[in-house]
């Protein structure tokens, strides 16, 4: 169990630090140096840099070094949490990113239980009474949920609100009156009203797969000998199926979290750019379009540390849940 | 009349199909056979031939699109006055109360994979107390004591440590070990074995066969073995029925069955079984052809295609019956249609 | 080697067309059956068709721009004119409105602007081929003012049938490449991987592992964003297209993986070893053949993740950009919800990228199952 556990931390430490090169990769894109850049943008903004100020700069960064050297640099200030300036803002990246970090985790936990919430009922479900109308209508439904893009289903719902409903402000994760105030009760309950909506948008593509996978799970399992032998103690066929097929479809119904992190956090940024969500997503849009990589390629590594984490998490609640990973079994199934 | 002659379960005449979109799968159809108390019926057959399709249907567990189409399976129980009554299972609702008392309390099944026949997300302890609750009023506390108690009566070291692992934390041995106490926990009065020793080795299926006939001696049970292996009939039963592609061809007493085969398909799969006087290097004889395709069943005698015995014009046209040969033997074969009583 | 089969004479007609079956025709008939997947295998092969056709359905320049003539509705066909048949639309007028000096255009029941059939309009290249100016539909009028419009006009007054006729021919062929691409990384890594084994599948199972975990949307915005903007439209197509390979490769290694594990000790690869094949040949006479079937189905699958990743990159402005025309291109306008709502065809290009994604995603699944003729 231990191992397991070991194997996957260090599974996660090398995929944070794949993504570290790759964010350094992006920041390293452009053409001319970050301090070019930085002054330039200083520049335009009235603010000159003397050469001295530019090349302390560039040794604080490394710039005048091997490209092997800035990267440890950059991962070393990087790990100490120091993540540079955001141009655009004129403020330290960590400043600027920080609430919206919190934003972009809660928006994309929200719809992950949703998605979990809804999809578990409904794969059970399709499994159960399967070719029932029911269920050719939820797999009807999943495909849509798989062919519209997220960023075009937020901009039905909000064309069909705005249209039919003469909603302006359906985007957004708070009510106006709260957008400047600090964290509250009020302001949480606030947040927690606006999250459905989202939550669900950046959903549905997920539910439509997870429904999928739930239902050929089920099904799968409902043809396994346990399932007979469990009738064959007198068991009725709905404890049956509630107690053992459906708890073993649990598991890779839980396991589907390790790519689902990924996806959701992947799609929250879109979603939030079209609904106005205080996420990163805007934030990371707007570097891109002013070309400040250096926010950028934090943005990216950040959201990649975030969805290692995420999966870690779900490996540790696959292990809590499946006894044969706790009993180091993981071999045999 | 005694209780002792009459039988216990009576199948008679019973169809189970699988209707489905490509065609009808006759699994069973028209198998009859009685099994008397304290005795062990062998049923033997190729694989397909409907043994655990009869099993299922006697448990009326047969998985979707079954369905048992025609016949009848009594069952005897007996009343809370000590008088018998019989019960024709096909009249129940599958899942309604009365079929599922049957189910695990009267009627208990054991089958062939004892790793997949178990859930991996439960420990078995927690399998065999809910067996043992929804048959008997114990309280937690009393049911885990029972289920101890019977993984000890089954031969299992250590219960009150085993009864917390998984199936996987077993061997197989132990599996099936496990999976007996648990089909007798409720004490029924019919066990099913389907396969019980095949998947293990021969070492582990002998512990398991001596086992099962310890258990019989103890409680009285009744048995429907089901096989592919005259070994294991030999061993076991008293009565055997021999079954080829969902029908009965043979019955009778299980030394009739091996000193005196009737019909060409049991004495082919008695030829088949390896003998250890043999001369060394002899082949081992096989039965020709194979098992046809269940959506094309053979017309006539459905086993006349591979038959060492075929009379054309007749085998290939007229489907035979079964009908009496002696006291003991039942056949269904035209060889024996004139011969005289 | 032979396989010594036992004399069957009683094998119906039925079953003997099995047993001498192509595992082609076997497939065929499997996917015969699911009228879903035919029924988007048809709609798919007229999405293609439209590609290849595409400047001949279109009638109106896609690039030529209007401000007079910004965010015209629909113009509706009107077939019969009187009792006879003439397929004719109405023909615009427009007035100054008093209030802001805009033009305004009205349709006017009374032009009435004849439709006909391959018409002169704008000159374009027939299949790359040869230069002509035919087009299936057009109006040849006599004033400048009449023109059909038959999903309306986009903000600068250009037609949208005409750039979404384009823009089809765009996404489905950046489509085609970028699956192309990471189909070739797909099979190269995954091949690799459960061909070797050991060390070399465990480097390459945590590549995929690594990539999966990234957010792919931000990454390729990243890299999509990092294309200078001073490159020319072809270089960007291509990069375009590898960052869509680059990140959708690692399902199709998974796939190819997963094949060549299981057929490795299929006895018909171990025969073929045993007599004495060479490794190439067992590999491309033997073993691909016998998954070819999967990875079309594998392939398939991934098609609508591309068009999807294209149309929200450049949805978003990072991904193609004006003067190129593609779906992305074409919704980009539909991010102001106030010009949508007054302006709903501008949604209109959801459509075909609904269609298509559900298209691939039935015949893709319908591959899948046909994919597996014995199973």
């Amino acid at each position: 169990m231990v191992n397991y556990i070991i194997r996957r931390f260090l599974a996660g430490i090398l995929t944070i630090w794949a993504a570290s090169i790759i964010s350094f990769v992006v920041i390293q894109l452009p053409p001319g140096d970050y301090v070019t850049a930085y002054i330039a943008n200083l520049q335009s903004t009235g603010t000159v840099l003397s050469r001295e100020e530019a090349d302390a700069l560039r040794i604080q960064y490394g710039l005048d070094q091997p490209i092997y050297v800035q990267y440890v640099k950059w991962a070393g200030l990087m790990l100490r949490g120091n993540f540079g300036m955001a141009m655009e803002y004129n403020r330290p990246v960590r400043e600027v990113i920080g609430d919206r970090m919190t934003t972009t985790i809660i928006v994309s936990v929200a719809a992950i239980i949703l998605i979990w919430a809804l999809a578990l009922p409904i794969g059970i479900y399709s499994a159960v009474r399967q070719y029932s109308i029911g269920d050719y209508f939820f797999t009807f439904l999943g495909f849509i949920g798989i062919a519209v893009p997220n960023f075009m289903l937020a901009l039905i719902v909000l064309y069909a609100s705005f249209k039919y409903f003469n909603v302006q402000n359906i985007g957004g994760l708070f009510s106006p009156e709260y957008l400047q105030q600090s964290w509250s009760w009020a302001k949480a309950w606030d947040m927690a009203k606006h999250l459905p909506l989202p939550a669900f948008i950046l959903g549905l593509a997920g539910m439509a797969e997870v429904v999928r996978i739930m239902r050929a799970n089920l099904l799968d399992e409902l043809r396994k000998p346990y399932v007979v032998t469990a009738q064959a103690k007198g068991l009725s066929r709905n404890r049956v199926i509630m107690k053992y097929p459906v708890r073993a479809a649990m598991n890779p119904f839980a396991s589907t979290i390790g790519y689902l992190f990924p996806f959701v956090v992947s799609g929250s940024i879109i979603v939030s750019l079209v609904l106005s969500l205080p996420t990163v997503g805007p934030m990371l849009f707007k570097a891109l379009v002013a070309q400040d990589l250096f926010l950028a390629g934090t943005i990216l590594l950040l959201l990649s540390i975030l969805t290692v984490v995420g999966t870690f998490v779900s490996d540790l609640i696959l292990m809590w849940i499946d006894p044969r990973i706790r009993h180091g079994m993981e071999g045999q199934s | 009349m005694s209780q002792q002659n009459a039988p216990i379960l009576s199948v008679e005449n019973l169809h189970t199909y699988f209707r489905q979109d490509e065609g009808v799968v006759r699994a069973v159809e028209g198998a009859s056979f009685d099994l008397y108390p304290g005795q062990t019926l062998g049923i033997v057959g190729e694989s397909g031939c409907g043994k655990s399709v009869t099993a299922r249907s006697i448990l009326r567990i047969v998985e979707e699109p079954g369905k048992i189409e025609q016949g009848n399976i009594w069952l005897r129980t007996s009343g809370s006055n000590g008088s018998s009554q019989r019960v024709d299972l096909t009249t129940l609702d599958a899942d309604s109360q009365a079929m599922r008392d049957i189910r695990g309390g009267e009627i208990a099944l054991i089958f062939q994979e004892p790793m997949t026949s178990f859930s991996a997300f439960h420990t078995v302890g927690n399998q065999i107390i809910e067996a043992i609750r929804l048959h008997q009023k114990l309280s937690p506390k009393e049911a885990r004591e029972k289920a101890i108690d019977l993984l000890r009566q089954v031969g299992i070291p250590k219960p009150e440590r085993r009864i917390d692992e998984y199936a996987f934390q077993l061997s197989g041995g132990l599996r099936q070990r496990v999976m007996i106490a648990m089909a007798l926990s409720s004490d029924p009065k019919i066990l099913i074995a389907d396969e019980p020793t095949t998947a293990l080795d021969v070492t582990t299926q002998a512990q398991i066969l001596d086992l099962l006939r310890q258990l019989q001696e103890e409680k009285g049970v009744s048995i429907i073995l089901i096989t592919h292996d005259m070994g294991v009939i030999a061993e076991m039963a008293d009565a055997v029925v021999v079954m080829y592609l969902g029908q009965v061809v043979e019955e009778g007493p299980v030394d009739d069955i091996f000193h005196n085969p009737k019909h060409p398909y049991t004495r082919s799969l008695l030829k088949s079984i390896p003998s250890i006087l043999a001369k060394p290097r002899t082949k081992l004889a096989t039965i020709t052809g194979s098992i046809p395709h269940p959506y094309n069943r053979p017309a006539g005698c459905s086993f006349h295609p591979r038959c060492p015995d075929f009379m054309p014009g007749r085998c290939d046209v007229a489907e035979p019956k079964l009908q009496k040969l002696n006291e003991r033997q039942v056949v269904s074969c035209f060889l024996y249609d004139n011969l005289p009583e | 080697m032979s396989v010594a089969i036992e004399p069957q004479e009683q094998e119906t007609v039925s079953a003997q067309r099995i047993f001498v079956a192509t595992q082609w025709q076997l497939m065929w008939w499997r996917f015969r059956k699911h009228k879903l997947a035919m029924i988007a295998a048809a709609i798919i092969i007229l999405f293609y068709v439209g590609v290849v056709f595409a400047d001949f359905l279109a009638y109106a320049d896609p690039q030529i721009s209007e401000a007079q003539r910004s965010l015209l509705p629909p113009q509706p066909i009107h077939w019969y004119d009187g009792d006879t048949f003439r397929p004719h639309v109405f023909g615009l007028t427009g007035k100054r409105d008093p209030k802001t000096f805009k033009r305004v255009y009205q349709p006017d029941p009374n032009l009435k602007v004849p439709l006909k059939l391959f018409a002169e309009g704008y000159e374009y290249k027939f299949l790359g081929l040869f230069k002509t100016n035919r087009h299936l539909l057009g109006v040849e009028g006599a004033r400048a003012e009449d023109t059909i419009f038959l999903l309306g006009t986009d903000l600068q007054g250009r037609d949208l049938f005409s750039r979404l006729m384009l823009a089809t021919q765009l996404s489905m062929v950046i489509g085609l490449a970028g699956v192309a691409m990471s189909l070739f990384l797909g099979i190269l890594l995954g091949g690799l991987s459960g061909l070797y084994g050991g060390a070399v599948d465990n480097i390459i199972q945590r590549m995929i592992e690594i990539v999966r975990s990234i957010p792919t949307i931000p990454l390729w915005m990243a890299l999509a964003a990092a294309v200078p903007t001073s490159w020319p439209i072809t270089r960007v197509y291509f990069f375009i297209t590898l960052i869509l390979g680059i990140i959708g490769w690692t399902t199709l290694a998974r796939v190819v993986r997963g094949r060549f594990l299981s057929l490795r000790t299929e006895d018909f690869v171990t025969a073929a070893e045993l007599a004495g094949a060479g490794q190439m040949r067992i590999i491309f006479r033997h073993m691909v053949p016998s998954f070819l079937s999967h990875i079309i189905a594998a392939t398939t699958l991934a098609l609508p993740a591309m068009i999807i990743a294209e149309t929200s990159l450049s949805f978003l402005g990072l991904g193609l950009r004006a003067p190129a025309i593609s779906w992305g291109v074409l919704l980009q306008q539909a991010q102001n919800i106030q010009a949508v709502a007054l302006s709903p065809w501008l949604l209109y290009p959801a459509i075909p990228v609904i269609v298509a994604v559900l298209a691939f995603n039935f015949l893709g699944d319908g591959l899948r199952d046909a994919a597996d003729p014995y199973g």
